[in-house]
């Protein structure tokens, strides 16, 4: 059974946009899939539907068994739970410590009480660590997130993730504010969390080469509509051209010869 | 091109020309109407500044007076901070319900927005004027009517704080399934506590010198001491209660920049 599935998914804002246009699809559990396509296509609309922080207008989201478009407050806290989340700006609480972000992946599983004064267990706070330390940061536990470099908080971002002990991880363009050397670092922990804690991915990317390199399958998304669905081999020039509605040599995957390597 | 320039350039001159004709005509009638004469204004100053310097000196007896006006500026400095705080805390919870970010929307919003405009807009001044009619001359007046406009400009600052700086992480927060108690104590305040506290000094230097003010009209505070030494024309007594004020002012200002400092 899939972890998760689009049955005929739309969504339009203010009775205008249409954002997402009857999208299906299926992933199974332990997939890593990228979703690539032009700014505006919806690819951040598709994301933010699994787990309610958009209300899809119509169709069914199958996540873990259950169709979550029809969820009521308690049930849909249940199923955040289950799924992390990583934001393109990293959307930490810049003014508490390292440490404190990373708890919040337990805020979900917490009496409402022991959430609000911040009161965590001895087991939570030494697994933070542990996850704090599988990503390089153990250093920086004490510091106050606004200290940190991007590629840093982003790490702390995806800390927190894994601390919900997800079943699925939504990446919202999780590398596009970062330099090359933190994206890759970036991009290796999310393959290394894939792997070894077969954790489902869903990662948006603006970087075409970088979907490619890390993931098993590649959608491509244009104006709200999925345009490809398969293996990074099968993903020629011309889809690309076809996903960006551009011509040869307008993007810049096109410098420097084949995107396809 | 160069017509269209120097058209757009004339047309520039045109609207300066007819604001300050505008502006000028305006102050000829007002000033015609209230028979007020800008020369005769600018002339009293020297001997205004002369009378000053005879008269509001403090004398023997102000100085005498001065722990009575101590007190009632001390009176007056703890008012301001006890509504600032009290305002402050309502007006927190209430911009909870004002602000985009909590989820709120629609009606709730508006009626929270409207409802802290209308308190604001109405100047505290007035307000005293009209709550004296139910709770007379005392404190309890001043109180009040600090206490509506401090609610209703902070009830406004704070929605924007929040709105501002904690969009992000509320956004995090219900993403990893925290619920709206714990995503308020865990992410709207520790991000937006410095901009509140930041607020929050600000209103109650504001307050200290409105309650001023206000004292004269409520008979309370350093506003009546002043009003009463003033009506006694004992000008010494009325020159060291503004002495005091504008220490008391100043004191207020280094420390909340102080505290800025430490916060931020």
């Amino acid at each position: 059974m899939p972890i998760l599935e689009f049955k005929n998914v739309s969504k339009t804002y203010d009775n205008e946009t249409k954002a997402l246009n009857d999208v299906s699809f299926s992933i199974e559990e332990g997939e890593f899939v990228s979703i690539i396509g032009p700014s505006g296509a919806g690819k951040s609309t598709l994301l933010r539907c699994i787990n309610r922080l958009v209300d899809a207008s119509s169709g069914e989201i199958v996540f873990d068994g259950q169709d979550v478009t029809q969820m009521k407050n308690k049930e849909l806290r249940k199923v955040r739970t289950k799924t992390g989340m990583i934001f393109q700006h990293y959307n930490l609480v810049d003014r508490l410590s390292v440490i404190e972000n990373v708890l919040h992946g337990t805020l979900g599983k917490k009496s409402t009480f022991s959430g609000m004064i911040g009161h965590y267990t001895e087991e939570e706070k030494l697994r933070a660590f542990e996850i704090l330390e599988s990503l390089g940061l153990a250093d920086q536990a004490y510091k106050r997130c606004d200290e940190l470099s991007g590629g840093q908080k982003q790490r702390v971002g995806i800390a927190r993730a894994i601390m919900q002990q997800p079943k699925l991880i939504l990446c919202d363009e999780p590398i596009a504010s970062l330099d090359p050397k933190s994206s890759k670092i970036i991009m290796d922990h999310l393959a290394d969390i894939n792997e070894n804690q077969k954790i489902t991915c869903i990662v948006n990317l603006h970087q075409v080469d970088v979907a490619m390199k890390y993931s098993e399958r590649i959608i491509g998304v244009s104006d709200g509509k999925i345009v490809y669905d398969g293996t990074p081999e099968g993903l020629d020039q011309k889809t690309i051209h076809k996903i960006y509605q551009s011509k040869t040599s307008d993007l810049i995957t096109d410098i420097g010869g084949e995107a396809h390597e | 091109m160069n017509k269209a320039m120097n058209q757009a350039f004339r047309k520039r001159k045109i609207t300066y020309t007819l604001a300050f004709l505008v502006v000028l005509a305006l102050y000829l009638i007002s000033a015609y109407i209230t028979e007020f004469d800008l020369q005769t204004g600018i002339k009293a100053f020297p001997e205004a500044a002369k009378w000053m310097s005879e008269r509001l000196i403090p004398d023997a007896k102000a100085w005498e007076r001065l722990p009575k006006i101590l007190d009632k500026l001390f009176e007056t400095a703890l008012l301001s901070v006890a509504v600032t705080v009290t305002a402050g805390i309502g007006a927190f919870m209430f911009s909870l319900l004002g602000s985009k970010t909590t989820g709120f929307r629609g009606i709730i919003n508006q009626l929270v927005r409207m409802t802290a405009a209308f308190f604001r807009n109405v100047p505290d001044v007035v307000w005293a004027m009209v709550l004296m009619f139910s709770f007379g001359q005392n404190i309890l007046t001043g109180y009040f009517a600090l206490f509506f406009t401090t609610f209703g400009l902070l009830t406004r600052s704070f929605i924007e704080t929040i709105d501002e700086v904690s969009a992000s992480c509320v956004e995090a927060l219900n993403a990893t399934g925290a619920n709206f108690i714990q995503i308020v104590f865990q992410g709207i305040i520790p991000s937006a506590m410095t901009g509140i506290i930041t607020w929050i000094l600000y209103m109650i230097e504001t307050n200290i010198r409105s309650s001023t003010l206000i004292g004269i009209l409520t008979a309370t505070g350093i506003g009546y001491l002043f009003d009463m030494y003033y009506k006694r024309i004992e000008f010494g007594s009325a020159g060291l209660v503004v002495m005091a004020i504008v220490v008391l002012v100043i004191v207020i200002e280094t420390i909340s920049i102080q505290i800025r400092k430490v916060i931020k």
